[in-house]
């Protein structure tokens, strides 16, 4: 194992094939938790916490699978997974770290079904990769929607002062700020680590 | 075959997690009173913040220690205050109810600055203007609704003159309009109120006069005239005090502004004002 693979890794996730400007996973809690920056930043630690568990479960899991030849059943194993890991996740923290639960709060059950954590595991598996980089693939595509979504909210906010025309009050102007900011991470396609 | 194992596989990953989380659940079990459900059923739900707690979860644990009185909620009425004192245990003492008041009425009969305001539509932002804000009174509403946006209970509007009016039966008195007005023009009075003084100008009568036409120009006319003694002018702006005023209208007829109004006047109800 290589730091230089880790970093690429890394690099990678958060801003080259970001999880929600370039690659268009979880969307739904990209729209819908973004009005206020308190939330999104709540809702992106959440999506750290658990994505970088899910990735850490479902390797073996997959190992599992793998074995015995029935890879076609990743999707519905790995929801499974990740429902049961959710929940086992949230019993555990408001029993023994309430103040991390209060602060994950609701976003924790939310992202249960989030497209961009069963994304993560898929892709580790898409991509071959080991214990080690699945982990860093998850925490760090959880930092990129982090950054993403915060980015998001602080445009929303200044958003709720400005003046649109009618039709676009609302989420049809979030909508379009949402494309532009998926335009400007486009530029990061030519970030490539010459080794 | 294959077919065989992939049930078997799914089914015992299946049943091993149902298991984990079967025993989780009793291992991590927390106990919770199932009084605070009965609470937090009782209370608004708004999270407004007015008991001073953070949102009504917080006020609900703080009634359950008995930190907070069962009405420590501004937004409850009377039904839901003693729902919530018969899942305690205890009576309720009787509040006076208040809501909250804006302290001016200028609006377009204000002066202005600027012919047009082109910046955020925003107090904070309007009050950002060079010499303390756009209007030309340094007191009064802006008129841009910052209050407005933070009401949960859709109590405050900008009425026909530009100016933010509480609507007395929907307000709480939360008064968090109050916390995000940058003029600090809110103040909360008792509900049975009949007569009201909307201005807040602290200038002299001049400058009052030449900045606004329906401000305070502290002649004390009113204080002069009041028979129960309840209307006093500090710092060139009357104030009435509510534990003294008897609803007399007296100060209704005197006041050379016509600033002092009798808030029943639209007809609504009877006028108490003997013209």
């Amino acid at each position: 194992m290589e730091w230089t693979t880790l970093f690429d890794i890394a690099l990678g996730a958060i801003l080259i094939n970001n999880f929600i400007l370039v690659q268009f996973l979880g969307i739904c809690p990209f729209m819908g938790v973004s009005k206020k920056m308190d939330t999104a930043v709540g809702m992106g630690f959440a999506v750290i916490f658990v994505m970088a568990l899910a990735s850490a479960l479902c390797y073996p899991v997959n190992v599992l699978l793998e074995s015995l030849d029935l890879k076609y059943m990743q999707t519905v194993a790995f929801i499974l997974v990740i429902a049961a890991l959710v929940q086992f996740v949230e019993m555990f923290l408001k029993k023994s770290m309430p103040s991390l639960y209060e602060a994950l709060g609701v976003y924790l059950p939310l992202i249960t079904t989030n497209c961009a954590v069963l994304g993560a595991v898929l892709l580790n598996v898409q991509n071959h990769y080991n214990f080690i980089e699945s982990v860093v693939y998850g925490i760090t595509g959880g930092a990129g929607f982090l950054l993403a979504i915060v980015l998001f909210a602080s445009i929303r906010e200044r958003l709720e002062f400005s003046d649109p025309p009618k039709a676009f009050q609302g989420f049809p102007i979030a909508l379009v700020t949402a494309g532009l900011m998926a335009l400007s991470f486009m530029g990061f396609q030519g970030l490539q680590i010459p080794w | 075959m294959n077919i065989f194992y992939a049930v078997l596989t799914l089914g015992a990953l299946g049943g091993v997690f149902g298991l984990v989380l079967a025993v989780a659940s009793k291992v991590f079990e927390v106990k919770t009173d199932p009084r605070l459900d009965l609470i937090l059923d009782c209370l608004p739900g708004a999270n407004c913040g007015g008991c001073g707690y953070p949102g009504c979860a917080g006020c609900a644990a703080a009634i359950l220690e008995k930190k907070a009185p069962v009405n420590a909620c501004p937004s409850c009425s009377g039904l839901q205050t003693s729902r919530i004192a018969a899942v305690m245990g205890v009576e309720v003492q009787a509040v006076e109810r208040r809501v909250a008041f804006v302290r001016c009425s200028g609006g377009d009969r204000a002066g202005h600055k600027f012919e047009r305001y082109v910046g955020l539509e925003d107090c904070v932002a309007a009050m950002k203007v060079s010499g303390n804000g756009t209007l030309d009174c340094s007191f009064g509403c802006l008129g841009r609704g910052t209050c407005v946006k933070v009401c949960k209970f859709d109590a405050i509007h900008i009425n026909a003159h530009g100016v933010a009016e509480v609507d007395r039966e929907k307000c709480t008195c939360c008064m968090q309009c109050a916390a995000a007005c940058p003029r600090h023009v809110i103040v909360s009075m008792p509900y049975a109120v009949d007569v009201v003084l909307p201005c807040a100008n602290h200038e002299k009568g001049a400058s009052a006069k030449a900045h606004c036409a329906v401000s305070c120009i502290g002649c004390k006319l009113c204080e002069r005239n009041c028979p129960a003694g309840a209307i006093t002018v500090t710092n060139n702006v009357a104030r009435i005090d509510y534990d003294k005023c008897t609803s007399c209208g007296t100060c209704v007829t005197k006041c050379p502004r016509k600033l002092i109004v009798d808030i029943h006047a639209d007809g609504k109800v009877a006028p108490v004002v003997k013209q």
